[in-house]
Order: C-alpha cells, then sequence, then structure tokens
C-alpha cells in the first residue's frame, strides 16, 4: 500500500505496538535545553536509572540566557540556577553540552544548532521539550515538541508512547513574488486556515513553491507548523537537503553518506498515499504578511486593514477580537501600514538563521534605522554570529543603528531580560503574538525579516515592497 | 502518580477561545528546577496587577471560585509552547478538570500525564455549561472517569471520548515511563536489528 513519508518513517521506529495501547516509538535524536529538562533529570535520579543513549542526546542553552556580552555575569538568580542546572545534569548523565562555559562555538537555539551540526537527518525521529521542534521535519524528519514527562521517558528509554497522528498535506503551488518570503508563507496559511487547523495532525508541506525554497527557509514554514496546531510539520527530502547536511560534522561519512542518500531518497510519500486532508495555498497570491492580533492566526497582508468585530457572526469569535484590539490598542478598519512601532526583534528559532540576517542586512544597508526604533538582531547561534560577522553584517546592522547580541532565544520568549515594556509595539521575526509573550504588557506584529527590517527604518509597519 | 477517582464540583467558567499555555503560565515563571509554587501564577498576567494586586474582575479571583476543580474553558485550550509547567500550573491550583470543545495536542498529552482529565464536549453541551453556570455559579457537575460521564445536576449524564490507554493509566496510576522501562528487551532488540 503507498505510504507518506510520515507512515514511513512511524512505521520504521515502532518498537512494540500493543493492542488498544499507544505505539512505543523509538527516538533518534534528543535535543534538550536548561528551561523544560531539569525535572526530568530529577526524575531519573529519583528512579536511580541512567540516560539510555548519551550519544543521541545533546544539550544546549538558549531560552533563559542573556544575549549581551558573554563576558557579564548573569543577573537573573534563577536563570543561572537553572544553567548550571543543565551543566551538573550533562556532566553526571554523560551528555555533549553546546553551552556558555563548554562548546561555546556551537552554542545557540536547539532549533538552529541541530541542523547546523548536522545532527538533523532525514527520516529521524526528533524530539525536544520545546513545541518549535516541527523546525527539524524541514529535513523529512518527524519532530515534534513534547513536555518535560516525556523528556524523562525519552531519557529513560529513548523511546516514547505515541498515537500515529493524521497527516494533513499543506500544497502550495505558484511562485513567490518579490518580496515574500518563507516567512509569509506559514503567517499566510495560519491566517487562512486557523490556528486549530493541524489539531490531531502533521502537516506535510507539497507543491513547486515549497519545493524551491532553501532549507533555511522550509525550516521557517515547518518551524511555526505548531502556530497551525500541528504537532510537527514536514517537508519530502530532495537534493536541496541532501546538500545541506553534507560534509556538516555530524553527517554521515564517505560510504556511510551513499548509503544514507540512497534510503533518504526512498522516503518521499509514494505515488498515491492517502492525505487525511489537504489545505492549499497559491503563492501567487501571497503579499508581505503581518500579524494585528494575539494569535498567530490573526494575520493579514501588510497592506490590509485590521477586522471589525461588529462584521463577525459568531459571537465567541467575536469577542476574541475584540478582546485582542483591546489589548494591542487598535481600531477595526484601521490600516497597520504607518502604525508607529518601538521595538524591532530580528531573531528566534523562525528567522535568525544566517539567510535571514542576509536579507535583513540587505535592506538595512546604506540606511537608517527610525531614531525612535531600538533593534535588536539576535543570531541564531555561535556559528551563525562568526558567519555574519566573517560577512561584515555586523557593521552594517550597528551602522544602521542596531544593537548586534550574542545567540538565544531572546525577545521570542523574554525570559533573560530582552522583553517589551508595557504597551509598547515591536515587530517581530519570531512565531508568537501572545498577550504578554515579549514581556507583560508588550504588543507583538509578527512578519518577516525584510517586513522588519523595512519597518525598523520607516520607524512604523512598512510594506518592503515599497523599498527593494 | 495517584488514581483518578470520581469527583464532584462546582465549575470556573473561562469563555475566552484559544487560551494559550503563555495565558495559563508566562515564560518568566520557568525558571524554577521543580514543580514548586507555579498554582499561584496561572494565568498570572490576567489575575494580577503589576503590583501582584489580585484584579477583582478575574474570575480566579473572585471568593466562591475558591477550591473548585474544574475549569470549563473556550475552544482549543493549551495551544502554543509545549510547557508541561501549565498542567502542573493548573493542577498545583487545584484543577482535576478542564472541560473544552478541543485541546491542543502537546497540552492534552501533558495533561494526561499529571492527574488533569482534558474532557472534550460538543458545541451544544459547551454552550449548555456555560448557560448553565451563567443561571446558576454554583452549579456542580460529578465527573467519573471510569464511566467517561459528566453527570449535571438534573441528573442528565453526558458522556466525553478518552483512549483507554490513558484511562487505565489515571484510573489506575500507572507510571508511563515505568511501563516503558519494562519494555527493555524489546527496546534493545530493536536496536540491535537496526544496527545490523
Amino acid at each position: 500500500m503507498p505510504q507518506t513519508l510520515l507512515e514511513k518513517i512511524w512505521n520504521a521506529h515502532v518498537v512494540a505496538q500493543q493492542p488498544d495501547s499507544p505505539a512505543v516509538l523509538y527516538i533518534d535524536l534528543h535535543l534538550v535545553h536548561e528551561v523544560t529538562s531539569p525535572q526530568a533529570f530529577d526524575g531519573l535520579r529519583r528512579r536511580g536509572v541512567k540516560l539510555r543513549r548519551p550519544d543521541r542526546t545533546f544539550a544546549t542553552m538558549d531560552h533563559g540566557i542573556p544575549t549581551h556580552s558573554r563576558d557579564l555575569p548573569i543577573v537573573d538568580a534563577l536563570a543561572a540556577k537553572q544553567i548550571a542546572q543543565l551543566e551538573t545534569n550533562a556532566a553526571d548523565f554523560g551528555i555533549t553540552l553546546y553551552g556558555l562555559h563548554q562548546n561555546t562555538e556551537k552554542q545557540g537555539i536547539v532549533h538552529v544548532i541541530g541542523p547546523e551540526l548536522g545532527l538533523t537527518q532525514p527520516g529521524m525521529t526528533i524530539v525536544c521539550g520545546d513545541s518549535h521542534t516541527s523546525t527539524h521535519g524541514a529535513f523529512g524528519a518527524l519532530a515534534f515538541g513534547i513536555g518535560t514527562s516525556e523528556v524523562e521517558m525519552v531519557l529513560a528509554t529513548q523511546c516514547l508512547l505515541q498515537r500515529k497522528p493524521k497527516t494533513t498535506q499543506v500544497r502550495l503551488d505558484g511562485s513567490l513574488r518579490k518580496g515574500v518570503g518563507a516567512k509569509d508563507i506559514i503567517l499566510g496559511i495560519i491566517a487562512r486556515y486557523g490556528i486549530g487547523a493541524g489539531t490531531g495532525s502533521v502537516f506535510e508541506y507539497t507543491g513547486e513553491a515549497i519545493r524551491r525554497l532553501n532549507m533555511e527557509e522550509r525550516m521557517t514554514v515547518c518551524n511555526m507548523s505548531i502556530e497551525g496546531g500541528a504537532r510537527a510539520g514536514m517537508i519530502a527530502p530532495d537534493d536541496t537537503t541532501f546538500q545541506y547536511v553534507a560534509g556538516r560534522e555530524f553527517a554521515p561519512k564517505g560510504a556511510a553518506w551513499d548509503q544514507a542518500v540512497a534510503a533518504w531518497r526512498r522516503l518521499p510519500a509514494d505515488e498515491g498515499a492517502h492525505y487525511d486532508g489537504t489545505l492549499t495555498l497559491n503563492a501567487d497570491e501571497l503579499t508581505p504578511m503581518i500579524t494585528y492580533g494575539t494569535n498567530p492566526g490573526m494575520g493579514m497582508s501588510v497592506t490590509g486593514r485590521v477586522p471589525d468585530p461588529a462584521q463577525i457572526a459568531d459571537v465567541s469569535q467575536r469577542n476574541a477580537l475584540s478582546k485582542a484590539l483591546n489589548y494591542m490598542a487598535l481600531r477595526p478598519n484601521q490600516p497597520l501600514l504607518g502604525q508607529p512601532i518601538d521595538v524591532v526583534f530580528i531573531g528566534s528559532c523562525t528567522n535568525s538563521r544566517i539567510s535571514d540576517l542576509r536579507e535583513a542586512a540587505a535592506l538595512l544597508k546604506g540606511r537608517k534605522v527610525n531614531p525612535r526604533v531600538r533593534v535588536l538582531v539576535v543570531p541564531g547561534s555561535a556559528q551563525v554570529k562568526k558567519q555574519a560577522e566573517a560577512e561584515g553584517l555586523h557593521i552594517v546592522f550597528k551602522e544602521a543603528g542596531c544593537e548586534w547580541r550574542e545567540a538565544g532565544c531572546s525577545m521570542c520568549i523574554a525570559m533573560n531580560g530582552d522583553q517589551l515594556e508595557p504597551g509598547q509595539y515591536a515587530i517581530s521575526t519570531s512565531n508568537r503574538n501572545f498577550e504578554g509573550r515579549q514581556g507583560k504588557g508588550g504588543r507583538t506584529f509578527l512578519a518577516s525579516p525584510l517586513t522588519a527590517a523595512a519597518s525598523a527604518v520607516a520607524g512604523a509597519v512598512a510594506d518592503v515592497r515599497t523599498m527593494l | 502518580m495517584e488514581k483518578y477517582t470520581t469527583f464532584d464540583s462546582r465549575i470556573v467558567p473561562l469563555a475566552n477561545e484559544n487560551v494559550d499555555t503563555d495565558q495559563i503560565i508566562p515564560a518568566r515563571f520557568l525558571k524554577g528546577t521543580d514543580k514548586a509554587g507555579l498554582g499561584d501564577n496561572l494565568f498570572s498576567d490576567w489575575r494580577y496587577d503589576a503590583d501582584g494586586t489580585p484584579r477583582p474582575e478575574f474570575i480566579l479571583n473572585r471568593a466562591e471560585m475558591k477550591g473548585r476543580q474544574i475549569l470549563l474553558a473556550g475552544d482549543n485550550f493549551g495551544c502554543g509552547s509545549s510547557r508541561e509547567h501549565a498542567p502542573w500550573a493548573l493542577t498545583g491550583y487545584g484543577f482535576r478538570a478542564v472541560i473544552s470543545t478541543s485541546f491542543a495536542d502537546i497540552f492534552r498529552n501533558n495533561s494526561l500525564k499529571n492527574g488533569l482529565l482534558p474532557i472534550i464536549v460538543d458545541r451544544d453541551t459547551h454552550q449548555q455549561l456555560f448557560s448553565l453556570t451563567a443561571e446558576d455559579p454554583d452549579t456542580a457537575l460529578t465527573v467519573d472517569l471510569s464511566r467517561q460521564t459528566l453527570t449535571l445536576p438534573d441528573g442528565r449524564k453526558v458522556t466525553f471520548p478518552i483512549d483507554s490507554f490513558s484511562k487505565a493509566c489515571l484510573l489506575n496510576g500507572v507510571d508511563e515511563i515505568g511501563y516503558v522501562l519494562g519494555m527493555e528487551n524489546e527496546i534493545a532488540e530493536f536496536e540491535a536489528r537496526r544496527a545490523a
């Protein structure tokens, strides 16, 4: 019977399947960070069990770490304790840690360094105690976020109890226009189909517009699958994938590489494979996107007008929109173009890779950030930072008036002191515009790196297409 | 884990749709290395002013809500991050069940592992429950997991779905990690097969 990409990976990882029970699914790669792991390691100690596969477990620090100079101390005592705890846990259980004191040159956001180091490979099952683990699905892996109890289970057994999710095909035909990128694709999908569209399901992105994306763009799309409700997003591997993986530190080498690629070529869905549903979008129709509300589904074209709750029939949806506009201090029917902003954040596991920084820098080169705007540029990893500096991008950012930071999650989750003040507006290349996400009382517009850079210059929400 | 037993409770209604995990427990409370104290910060940004004063208009701050164990929530409850701190905060506060029309997948999984029952009801029942609590804020329900029923004050029973494995784990207080640790032979065989 023809199989989907998901089914092929799933079937290759089922250790045991008892009737009326979830499958015991083997996990190839477990990524660990400081915030969702301490209680799991505690659990191992309480049980007196060892970590089953330290060779398949890798740790980094990203959520709570400062992004100012690494020479400065961590002033947040709780964050410092959590970071120290991960160092202890990694040492006690024999895990490789890319941290602030060890292997620092490879530290970074967990979903940036996995692919960067070649840990992320097609056909794998990958988990992490972080919902944006969906990012790794860009390589044709089954990758999803788990809670801390599940982190403990994987540490102890290298397995998870899982039921096979449904697969929804998300097909993008056509081609993107100038100024429109991967971030606009995923914001467009979520705006159209809603934040619950993927519940119970994995998204598999297909179509010519997806095929043409490079790996970093594919990661941006898969990253925000969870914002559409799908635990995982996947893209069938192809030559673009193999070229990206080839030669990276943990990628297979020599004959093993040839064998791996041969196996990976068999992963794409068979002709006639069954999907549980299909969502479609035409890339030609996409414009630069922006969100106006307090969930990622409240998005529109950057040239659009904020919707009017009075026009919405469903009571609870109307109330939700009213509440969101109240929080955002926006009026129904107002355009967002020209809406003044206070902060621009370029970073996060969605948009902090070298191609994101190149795009933003190309727009900012020879231009100045509006003086009313604070701009943080936070590379996704130490390696991205190093590469950007080798290309002189940091000079472009600094000359334009941006802050150039060390790698971390930073203002995407605002745990580390990088945060909005109450009432401030930010354009952010991150993934969530929930109330208070970037700081209590802060207001977030999600957009692409290009739109963020253009808006930084304008000091207000801008249409990047007028500046290209 | 403790066995999940049948209980009666009045209801805390929270009609908002798409309540995300950042609202349930904001990220600044994720810096702990244990699970203690999260219940005090449940819905922190809705519950307290900047100076920590409880906001009287927020539902949890009404005196009569104290001790209630059922949260009646809007659609798509628990969307957003994978933080298990969300169910830890809800159970830390004292909730044992959340009723909604739908739950985000990761939140649902995390809840089941922490003795917090995510109860899915159809849209009509959902609406009726909100109407009942609006008419009589002291409306109480019986949650019976073994029979998969909610019993309304008039005696009417509404059944809810749950997969048999999760149900058995909750009712018997099964330690799922212990269960999989017991499959060491199968896991080792799987690894050997793949290495071959």
